[in-house]
């Protein structure tokens, strides 16, 4: 049998996709030119598929802490940890993300999924059983394999659910590790983390929560969904990225338990690979003190993310069940989805297409993330364009009423 | 009284009717994955569902080793009979 033959039906799949115009999985900007701009196909597009949610790539104090960084400290540390040592700027910045969430310690990875893939694996042994919520990231999935605990899904975000699933795990003597996230990175939903505290509470469990799309953009210091649901004492640990809201590329777990530090030692993805480059240590550790002292890039990517929700829920999309800083539109097949990004990008508009089974519920999205730094131009026009192509390929009805409302403003 | 691997197995036949496409005949010998039309994720929401219908954790490692229907029926039995 030839090597690749078991991937005949990805490629299958993938040439119905590019045959609908673009390959999806290959996109190429000629240039960036801001957090929310690029050239793709020699014209101007405007980004709404970067996860860039704060627009701090382009920060001016990020960029020099990162330029100052590779200066001082070359570019890259070509080495573990473990095997080859510490930079003081790793050990600052895991105190300031300990810091920034109120817990005795941080651990910081060279990337997030490593951060779950590193955490969740290494905690949760034989004999002991992890619960994840059935829409969990590939990284929580892919912690899940590398493990050797036994693992349960839970119906996504039904905390009743997943106290029937522990009740079954009755008499079996391990450990119990609930995992979930704060936002899911394709819907925007976010966890009932107050009820799933509950659970974990009343049942006897850890609770592992990734705030990969939450720090930054949730919470009034922007420590995530935790934060607004009050129940930070209660996760015994947070995951998250620095890829996202921060602008460049780790991961992160905080925790107050006291054995923590023991997981450098254990934690096969943290000791056998190369720690983060100072470039991005320090652009990161800037990233994270612009967002601890500025509370208005949080109420930005809010008001943005608000404002282009509803705007299409009431242009007549079927969108997700809440405005945060991702909002998804629904298609009604897999073909659709695919017309529409194309005609997207056509007309200027980078977005997200995604589909089964990288999404829940077999759903065809086209998948935006929203960022502080998007103008109130931007988002229009991307509404427009959404709009005009929506028209086009028969999801919206040309008569229904759509967002002549006038603009809403930033609270002051 | 622990049912029988015939009952599991019309059981769980019944469980799948809403989740497969009309024209795809499920027997015990249909492969799970492949052989029902469904991706990855769904395979694994239809385990969901035996799982509350038979009232037992059936863990993922346990899903990547049945084939098919016949086989999880048979890992239902043993899971039910384990958990008394």
């Amino acid at each position: 049998m030839a090597l690749f033959s078991k991937f005949d039906d990805l490629r299958a799949a993938l040439d119905a996709l590019a045959a609908g115009g673009r390959n999806p999985f290959d996109v190429r900007f000629e240039r960036i030119v801001s957090a929310t701009e690029a050239v793709l196909e020699g014209r101007p597009c405007l980004l709404f598929g970067t996860n860039n949610y704060l627009g701090l790539t382009f920060d001016e104090t990020c960029i020099a802490a990162s330029v100052r960084s590779v200066h001082d400290a070359g570019t890259g540390t070509t080495g573990s940890r473990i095997a080859n040592g510490t930079y003081s700027d790793h050990a600052l910045l895991e105190q300031r993300v300990a810091e920034f969430y109120g817990k005795r310690a941080a651990m910081i990875f060279t990337t997030g999924y490593q951060a779950n893939l590193g955490l969740i694996s290494t905690l949760a042994g034989r004999g002991d059983h992890l619960l994840i919520d059935a829409d969990s990231h590939a990284s929580i999935y892919d912690a899940c394999k590398l493990s050797t605990a036994e693992v349960i899904r839970f119906r996504h975000n039904d905390p009743e659910d997943l106290a029937r699933r522990l009740g079954r795990l009755k008499g079996h003597t391990g450990n119990r590790i609930i995992v979930t996230e704060g936002i899911f990175s394709m819907l925007g939903d976010s966890a009932p983390l107050r009820e799933i505290a509950g659970v974990k509470r009343e049942m006897g469990a850890t609770l592992i929560v990734d705030e990969a799309h939450s720090l930054g953009t949730r919470g009034k210091n922007g420590r995530g969904v935790c934060e607004d649901a009050g129940v930070e004492n209660e996760v015994d640990f947070i995951v998250g990225t620095f890829s996202k809201s921060l602008g460049a590329i780790g991961g992160f777990a905080v925790s107050d338990l006291p054995d923590f530090d023991l997981l450098r030692i254990a934690c096969r993805p943290y000791m056998f690979t190369a720690s983060l480059p100072p470039a991005v240590v320090g652009s990161v550790t800037a990233a994270l003190s612009r967002i601890s002292t500025d509370e208005s890039l949080g109420a930005r990517v809010r008001f943005n993310s608000i404002r282009l929700y509803r705007a299409l829920k009431l242009a007549g999309f079927e969108v997700g069940p809440e405005p945060n800083a991702i909002v998804a539109l629904k298609m009604t097949d897999k073909e659709t989805a695919v017309r529409f990004w194309n005609r997207l990008i056509d007309l200027g508009i980078y977005a997200n297409l995604a589909l089964p089974p990288a999404t829940p519920g077999s759903l065809s999205l086209i998948r935006c993330s929203i960022s502080a730094a998007h103008t109130e131009a931007q988002i229009d026009r991307a509404l427009s364009t959404m709009v005009a192509v929506g028209r086009e390929l028969g999801i919206l009805d040309p008569n229904h009423r759509t967002s002549d409302q006038p603009a809403e403003r930033l609270p002051a | 009284m622990t049912k029988n691997a015939n009952t599991i197995e019309a059981e769980v036949i019944e469980l799948l009717a809403h989740r497969v496409p009309a024209d795809i005949n499920v027997t015990a010998q249909t492969q799970i994955v492949g052989g029902l039309g469904l991706d990855s994720v769904a395979v694994l929401d239809f385990i969901m569902d035996v799982e509350d219908r038979f009232n037992i954790s059936i863990p993922l490692d346990r899903v990547a080793e049945v084939q098919t229907i016949a086989e999880l029926s048979h890992a239902i039995e043993g899971l039910k009979r384990a958990a008394g």
